[in-house]
C-alpha cells in the first residue's frame, strides 16, 4: 500500500525559539496583538510504500529518530494516510 | 575534512601548513578511512546546504564512520563552527546549536575565556586566559538540558566561554544566546572538541590576532606527548 505521511517537527517546549519570537514580534507590529506565542517548526511530507499502516508508522518513527528530528531539541508528530495501491517496480510509467 | 559546502578547509590548512609547518591532507567526504592521520579537523561551512538541520546530513557521509571510530580510539578531532554542529549530530559531543537568539548571522571578533586546559586543544592554555578569535555563524546558540549542562561543568568539559575583554563572563559578551556563554566543549576524554569561533582565522598578526594558534599548537603538543 502507498501511504502519505506528514511529519511535524517542532522545538521542544523548553527550547527557546528565536524564529518564533521574531515572527510574533512581526505579528505584533502588524497589529495582531492577541498573539501570545508563536512556535516555528518544519513540515515534511513523505510518500512511501509499505505492507500496512503499522509498518509504515514504525518506519517513519525510525526515520524521525535517526534523521528527521534531533531528539536533543526537537519533538515530532506523524500523521499517516493511505493513498492507494503501491505501484510495483517496472510498472511505473516512464 | 571536506564536505560539499565546507568553506573553511583552506583556512585551516593555511594555519597548519603555512603557519605551523605541519603536513596537511584534505579528506574527501566519500573516503572510507582516516588511516595515517594524527588529527582530524571538521572545518566550518554549510555542509550539504545545511538542509534539514546544520550538520544533519554530513553526519551520514561515508567518511564519518571512520571519523567516529578514530574519535572513539582517542584520535584528536576538532570541529569548528559547522564542524561542531556535525560532531553534535554524530553524537560525538553533547547538546545542539540553535539559531542565534538575535536571528542574525553574526560575523565579528569575540573574546573567549579558556575554562580548562585538560582538553587536547587547550593544553597550552591556562584557565582564565582570554583569547580574541572571530565568529561567523547564524546557528551557534548552544543548548543542552540542565542535567547535561551540569555534567559538562562538573567534568570540566566546558572548554571556552564567550567573555568580555577582561575575561568577565557577561550577557553582553554572549553573541548568540548560548546557555552559560558556552563557545566550546570537549568530550569526556578531552580528545574531541567542538567550538563555534574560528581559530584558523586568527593565526597571524596580519589577520588581527594569532590567538587561534593556541588550539592547533596544543593539539601538536598533545600528539607529541602521546608519542613520547
Amino acid at each position: 500500500m502507498r501511504y502519505r505521511a506528514e511529519v511535524f517537527v517542532t522545538l521542544k517546549p523548553v527550547v527557546n525559539d528565536p524564529a518564533g519570537l521574531t515572527i510574533r514580534g512581526g505579528l505584533h507590529a502588524l497589529g495582531f496583538e492577541s498573539v501570545t506565542e508563536v512556535r516555528a517548526g518544519k513540515y515534511l511530507v513523505l510518500t512511501l510504500d509499505e505492507s500496512d499502516a503499522a509498518q509504515a508508522r514504525a518506519r517513519i518513527e525510525e526515520m524521525a529518530r535517526q534523521l528527521l528530528a534531533n531528539a536533543v531539541i526537537e519533538d515530532y508528530r506523524i500523521e499517516l494516510q493511505p493513498i492507494g495501491e503501491a505501484i510495483a517496480a517496472g510498472e511505473r510509467p516512464s | 575534512m571536506v564536505f560539499p559546502g565546507t568553506w573553511s578547509d583552506r583556512d585551516c590548512a593555511h594555519a597548519l601548513l603555512d603557519v605551523l609547518r605541519e603536513p596537511v591532507r584534505y579528506i574527501d567526504h566519500r573516503e572510507q578511512t582516516v588511516e595515517g592521520l594524527d588529527l582530524v579537523i571538521l572545518p566550518g561551512g554549510f555542509s550539504y546546504g545545511d538542509y534539514l538541520r546544520c550538520g544533519a546530513i554530513a553526519r551520514f557521509a561515508p567518511v564519518m564512520e571512520a571519523v567516529t571510530d578514530f574519535a572513539h580510539r582517542g584520535g584528536l578531532v576538532l570541529g569548528i563552527c559547522n564542524g561542531f554542529q556535525i560532531l553534535q549530530e554524530a553524537r560525538l559531543l553533547p547538546g545542539a546549536l540553535l539559531r542565534n537568539a538575535s536571528c542574525e548571522f553574526r560575523c565579528e571578533w569575540v573574546h573567549l575565556r579558556v575554562e580548562q586546559n585538560n582538553s587536547a586543544f587547550t593544553l597550552d592554555g591556562r584557565p582564565g586566559q582570554v583569547l580574541r578569535i572571530p565568529i561567523s555563524h547564524g546557528e551557534g546558540n548552544f543548548f543542552a538540558d540542565a542535567e547535561t549542562l551540569d555534567a559538562l561543568e562538573r567534568n570540566g568539559q566546558v572548554v571556552l566561554r564567550y567573555c568580555a575583554s577582561d575575561g568577565r563572563v557577561t550577557e553582553e559578551s554572549n553573541p548568540n544566546g548560548s546557555l552559560r556563554n558556552i563557545a566550546g566543549i570537549s568530550n569526556a576524554h578531552g580528545n574531541v572538541v567542538g567550538m563555534m569561533p574560528h581559530p584558523e582565522r586568527a593565526c597571524e598578526p596580519l589577520l588581527g590576532s594569532d590567538d587561534g594558534l593556541l588550539l592547533f599548537r596544543s593539539a601538536i603538543h598533545a600528539l607529541t606527548r602521546v608519542a613520547v
